[in-house]
This record gives C-alpha cells, structure tokens and sequence, in this order.
C-alpha cells in the first residue's frame, strides 16, 4: 500500500461505553464478547455497562422481511432510552448487522426527523421511555482499533511466526454491513477499510491483498435461511477462499458474526462435500474473532476464548505464535466439566 | 461425500484468464470485421430464428470471441442461412459466412 | 480607453483569445498560474484523430502569441474577477485592471484516486490516460517493472456520468483519447492483447468514428461493453479487474498487466471563486454557465466579462480555440460600441 487512508479516521469514544451484544455471536463464538468486556475493563480500565435489559435489534428479521420497520426503530428507539437511563452516551455494537442497523436508523432519523418522532411516541407508548441518540456510535472492532496500540503494549504474544521470525500473513474480512452501506462509518471507508488491518500491523502481523478481498462471505439473510438456497451462498464463501489459499494465510480474522460463522463453517462445510482444505499441511485456515485475535495476542488462554468451539482447529496457529495451551483441556468447560467432543472430520480434528 | 441437500453453486463468471482463447484469435484473424460489431441488434431483428428461438447471432459470437464455446454449435443450428442478417448489418459484416465459420470449427472440435 | 483585456488561463483557448485580440487592436493582459503557458496541452503527446504531436499546435500558439503585444503574466493566479469585469485580483493581492476579462482558465482533470475500487496510486501498474500521454512522450508505455505490458485494459468514463464522485456529466473526450491510446500501445507492442470497457462509445468528432472502426478491426482492440466494479492485485503483481459482460449478460473477470483509467474532464477548482461574482454562474457540475448555449456560449450576464473554451463545458481542442476567436470577437464587438 502506497497511501494510507487517514482520511477516513472516524471519532470513536475513548471511555463510558453502552454495550449491546450479538444474537448469534454467544452461540458460535461464545468467548468472544466475554472477552472484549475483560480486555475493555480490566486490560485496558475503560468503563463499559453490560446491560441485561436490552435486547437483539431484530437486525435478522427486518434483511428477512419478518419484521417491519417501524418496529426495528423502536427497538432501536429501547437499546437508546436503556442506554440513557444508565447514564451513558456512547453506543457500542457487538454486531455488524446491529451497528448496521443503528447507523441507518440514525441516519434515517436525521434525513427524516419525522420517523424520529414516530419512533418517540412508539417507544413511549409501549414503555413509557424516552431516549437520546448516542453522542458517538461505534462498532467493537472500532474500540479494538482504537486502543490497538495500548494492546500492543501489553502484548504476550505478537502475530509473529515464532519459528521463523516472519509476520503471520492475515486475512482481514471486514463484512457488507460495516462500511458499504454508510461508507463514512467504518474507519478507512468501504473499498480500504482499515479496522482490521489496522490491529493486525499494529500486533506485528500483514494483512494479504488478494483478489476478493473485498467480496462478500456471501451470507446474506433469507438466502442462507433455507438450506436448500444455500449453493449460492457457500459458493460466496469457496471464491473467497480459493481466492486467498495460494497466499498461504495463516488466519482469517472477520469483523462480522455471519462472516466468521461463514468462513469457519463452510470450511467444513466444503471438506465434506468437495474433499478441499484451503490451508497449510492438511489443516483448514483459522479464522478468529478480532476479541479472539486480540485476546491470544494479550496472553488470553485459547479455551477460555472459546477457541475450542472453531470448526476449523486453531492449534496450528497457536503452534505458531507460540501460545501454550493444554491439549487436553480443550474440551473441559469453565468448571473443567467435559463439554462434549466433535465428531472427527478433515478439518476439525488436529493431530500433529 | 457428504449431501445436505444442496450443491455449492457453480461460478458463471466468463473468466478470460481461464477460457481457451485460441479459437477466437483464429477466428478473429480470419474475420477482424467480426470486431466492428456495435450491437445494434439489426441482425436478431432480421433473422428469421430468432423470432420463434432464442437464437442470436449477436450474443453467439461475443460468446465466442471470449472463449465461451460450450452450446454454441447447437445455437447456430438455429440459424436458416436465410442471409438476411447479412444485408441487414450496418458494419457490413459477412454473417452468414460467420455462422458457417464458426459452425464447421466447433463441429470439428467436438470430434 | 486602454484597450487592455484581462485572459485569464493560458491554454489553447486562452492564447487564441489573445492572438485574435492583438489582430483586433486590443491589448491583451494573459495571465497563466503555471511557470509557462499551454495549459494542459503540454501534457499531452499526440492528439486525436490525427496522430498530430501536440507540439506541434502549441508551437503553432506560442509563435503566433510570441509576435502579439500580449502582456504575459505566468506563474501567476486570479483569485477574483471584479463585479463589472474591470479587472481581476490576484492571489499576492495586486490588482490588474482592464476593460473586460476573458475567463479561460479550462478544467481539471479528476483525480482517479477517488475511485478507490481502482486503487489508482495504490497498485503499481494502475495509470490514467494522462500518465499513459507522459509516458509516450518518455518514449512508450512501460509497467512499473520497466518490461512492456502483454495484456492490457483501458476503463472509460472513470469521473464521468457518475453521480458517486459526483460528475454526471460526459466529459466527451475521453472515449476517443482511449481509443488513440489503446491504438497507440498496440503499435507500440503489437503482440499485446488490449480490451477496452466501455458503457457507450460516444464519437463525437469528424474521423473519430472511423478511428473506432480502425481500433476495433485493424488493432483487433476487444470493446467490452462494462463497467469494471473493482480493481485487485493478484499474487503474480497483476492487476485482476471485475466487469459485466453487458451484451452477453453475464460477470466477467481477467487479470491484466495494465490497467489505463480514462479520467474524465471536472470543474476548474477556481470556477467556484469565480462565482463569487454576481454575473458568474455555475452549472450544477460546477462548469461555468453562460448566457446561453446557442448564439450567448462565450458571454456572461455581464457585457465585460467573456468565456472560452473548457471553463464552461468539456471540449476538445479545435472548439477551444474556436471558443477563444469567438469570444476575442465578443470583446471587440462590446468594447468598440463603447469607444467614443
């Protein structure tokens, strides 16, 4: 790269952040929003509220016309009021689909203040709340990136080949719903976005400039619904990966839930219907969260990422920046219970 | 192999890195008017077939000349070599002539 | 009665503006913001559709402006143009004055790194037509490795007739400076394959519609009617494009070693400080619009203030020095009903 895209820096909040979680992240990447609370407020000692109140945007509904727009605003309209009544100002969502959805409610409101009033008196009637708009909103990963360089700092491990010496090559994937809808909103807009590529140089990594870098995982939302439409969507996820495999990355790291859930799964996904692995010695490529990427950098245990619930196995990453880590605690829970082991398969069993 | 039920769709990119272009350099050094074409659609408009086919000349040989062959052979048995489409074109360019051209090469490729 | 008129921008329609001016009696003031007059003529190698070197007019210009009375101001730049024409202000704050001013100052050429999904200035081997002019007159065009391209994409319309950088407009010229181009790399390499997308090929232009037809089948130039999307390196430091085939309705990809954007023609930056003046009004694409576009093409709302050339439209360089006779004539007719 021979310009950088400083240009496109966006405000984002340095402390008092509102958190609004994920439907889907808890489920498929359950370590993750835990460990962004713990990076935030103990690595970092910023303030962040975890809400118990506040609900999904309905983000999933609204791409799949079940629910409708009126009534998409005044959930909104509820996450804003929760986040006034607890006293904050600042708007973090742990969503691509969310931060989507709260960028084009606010943007909607400022071009037509009448839907804002509507959402007012809709909100008001059905709970007897009132909200502010958020002083700054701001996805996680835009948190991450701003405090990317005080992360460095107390970092354990660097995204650095430990047996080489050479910066691990990253894929970065930033998702549809971060920065091509409003290209203003995402640090360095929506052809460069630098969210992700801005923690991974910071961390000693490079990010990979392939071909479709910027195509989409293909997730859509009633496309990838019904199983039987699910060709095309899959077939999103292959272009990327045949795309990036002759770079030989060393992990993919995803800004969206849908994303990371796409290009994790459909890995396996396309060793069982096709015999493919995309990656290096018979293994898939990783691909992390960015709390996860964060995380291991900060000395995180892998499991208690929840790393263990990839489809495709991270030792071999692990392997690489060398993290320590107990093989044979992958599957015992929090309470060192046995949670339940995969079936083997092509990509998610790592012998060495 | 494992089936859920639905198959990874298929790319139908046309992908000039990957497609055999040799047969459209043959072609186009044979017939470098075919290049003149404007797509003016005079030629569909004149022809015969395609007002009861979906048969288009136009769309036949642009399909060729980015090394797309698959099925062409088949479309040009649509064609009546009424030669219409070849008084009808403003670039003057032999159709009927391209029609056979490309008909006989891809009928001995297939061989 | 000085007879001095203020022209401002030294391009072809300015100098012509000053030359017919001279030949009229007046005294031309021609002041030029870069070190030596030209405009952006000076960039440029050959020009269409005759191959003429574009010296070869400027020189032409130069000489004819050298043997003129014409007070040539360069290096030199006009920060506001007096309510009645009766002079300019210049950025070091000195005041010219003059009996009327001419507005001459052209275009700017839009900057192709707006159009991020070309990484133009972040891929090597992504140019405009304007670098691919500067290196034909370095002696031909070369990929950033030195080694002559093998494959090689021009992009039309790139800040033209799109509403994303905000230029609507056609900036007409463009179609056929990309088919001189792709027929000048293919004289120079002739073993290379060139493809050309294009959204509509507008020629507007006596000969230029035959050099279409001449690029389509004496250079075996392949047009593909498309817009590319997006632009991306490949491992092997080539350029892999995305467009649609639009005639045969399907996507089409290919990597090059080349790709050539043909950037269009934007308002001068300084046309929105012209407008500062009441009489001085601008087009929604910022070009300057004048008192009509049928017999008032060179004049503004006001009787001293004229235009010429690029300043109120794209053009290409015939009806810019078109532009600067008719609006020397203009001034003429104006001044002289006004002389005793």
């Amino acid at each position: 790269m021979k310009i950088s895209w400083k240009e496109y820096q966006k405000d984002i909040a340095d402390d008092h952040y509102y958190y609004a979680r994920s439907c889907i992240r808890q489920n498929f990447f359950p370590g993750s929003e835990a460990a962004f609370l713990h990076i935030l407020g103990n690595d970092l000692g910023r303030d962040i509220l975890d809400d118990a109140r506040h609900t999904s945007c309905t983000g999933i509904g609204y791409h799949s016309d079940i629910v409708p727009l009126d009534t998409i605003m005044t959930v909104v309209a509820r996450q804003f009021a929760l986040m006034t009544e607890a006293g904050y100002e600042n708007f973090v969502s742990s969503c691509i689909t969310s931060f989507g959805i709260y960028s084009e409610a606010l943007e909607m409101w400022h071009e037509f203040p009448e839907q804002e009033e509507k959402a007012h008196e809709y909100l008001y009637k059905a709970t007897g709340r009132e909200f502010k708009k958020p002083k700054n909103l701001a996805h996680t990963s835009d948190i991450i990136f701003h405090h990317r360089h005080q992360i460095a700092a107390q970092a354990k491990h660097k995204l650095i080949n430990v047996q080489t010496g050479e910066p691990l090559k990253v894929v970065d994937h930033i998702g549809c719903h971060y920065a091509k809808i409003f290209p203003k909103v995402g640090v360095g807009g929506s052809e460069f976005p630098y969210v992700l590529s801005g923690m991974v140089e910071a961390w000693g990594g490079e990010c990979i400039d392939y071909p479709e870098r910027r195509h989409c995982c293909g997730f859509g939302f009633r496309n990838y619904l019904v199983q039987a439409n699910r060709g095309c969507p899959v077939a999103n996820s292959k272009k990327k990966l045949e795309s990036m495999a002759p770079y030989k990355p060393d992990f993919i790291v995803a800004n969206c839930p849908g994303c990371t859930m796409f290009l994790d799964r459909w890995q396996y996904a396309i060793s069982e219907m096709e015999g493919t692995l995309y990656g290096q010695d018979g293994h898939g490529i990783p691909v992390l969260t960015y709390e996860e990427m964060a995380g291991l950098v900060l000395g995180y245990d892998p499991w208690d990422l929840g790393m263990q619930l990839h489809q495709v196995a991270v030792e071999p990453l692990l392997d690489k920046m060398g993290i320590e880590y107990d093989p044979g605690a992958k599957y015992l829970g929090k309470n060192g219970k046995f949670i339940g082991k995969p079936e083997d398969s092509l990509i998610g069993c790592y012998t060495k | 192999m494992t089936s859920w039920g639905y198959s990874i769709s298929r790319p139908r990119s046309i992908d000039i890195d990957r497609n055999d272009m040799s047969y459209s350099k043959e072609l186009l050094r044979e017939y470098p008017e075919l290049q003149t074409c404007i797509a003016c659609g005079n030629c569909t408009a004149a022809c015969t077939a395609a007002n009861f086919t979906s048969f288009s000349l136009r769309k036949v040989h642009t399909l060729v000349r980015r090394g797309e062959y698959q099925g062409m052979a088949e479309e040009l048995e649509k064609c009546m070599l009424c030669g219409k489409c070849r008084l009808a074109c403003p670039r003057g360019i032999n159709t009927r002539q391209i029609v056979l051209t490309i008909k006989k090469h891809l009928a001995n490729r297939s061989r | 009665m000085t007879g001095r008129v203020i022209i401002i921008g030294g391009g072809v329609a300015g100098m012509q503006t000053a030359i017919t001016l001279d030949e009229l009696g007046f005294k031309p003031v021609l002041i030029e913001k870069e070190e030596s007059l030209g405009g952006k003529l000076c960039r440029w190698d050959r020009l269409f559709p005759t191959m003429t070197p574009a010296h070869e007019v400027l020189d032409d210009l130069r000489n004819r402006l050298g043997s003129t009375s014409t007070e040539v101001h360069t290096a030199t730049t006009v920060s506001g143009i007096e309510e009645e024409g009766r002079g300019v202000t210049l950025t070091d704050g000195r005041h010219l004055e003059a009996e009327a001013v001419v507005v001459a100052s052209g275009f700017d050429i839009f900057p192709a790194e707006r159009k991020e999904e070309y990484g133009y200035g972040l891929y090597d081997n992504v140019y405009t037509t304007v670098d691919v002019e500067r290196m034909f007159r370095e002696g031909g065009v070369r990929m950033a490795n030195g080694q002559t391209p093998k494959t090689v994409a021009f992009l039309h319309c790139v800040g033209s007739r799109d509403e994303k950088v905000n230029q609507r407009h056609c900036s007409r010229v463009c179609c056929i400076t990309g088919v001189k181009q792709a027929i000048e790399v293919k004289q120079q390499i002739p073993d290379a394959e060139i493809f050309s997308f294009y959204m509509d090929m507008r020629m507007f232009g006596p000969g230029y519609e035959e050099l279409y037809r001449q690029a389509q089948q004496q250079y075996n130039i392949h047009f593909i009617r498309g817009r590319i999307s997006e632009a991306s390196p490949t491992i092997d430091h080539r350029i892999h494009i995305k467009a649609e085939d639009t005639l045969i309705g399907r996507p089409l990809r290919m990597s090059v070693d080349m790709l050539i954007l043909a950037v269009g023609m934007q308002a001068g930056a300084s046309n929105e400080a012209f407008s500062q003046n009441r009489h001085i009004e601008l087009y929604p694409s910022g070009f300057l619009r004048p008192l009509n576009q049928f017999a008032g093409n060179v004049r503004s709302s006001s009787p001293r203030l004229f235009y010429a050339g690029t300043v109120t439209a794209p053009k290409n360089i015939g009806e810019s020095i078109n532009e600067g006779i008719a609006a020397a004539y203009q001034v003429a007719r104006t001044l002289n009903s006004k002389r005793p």
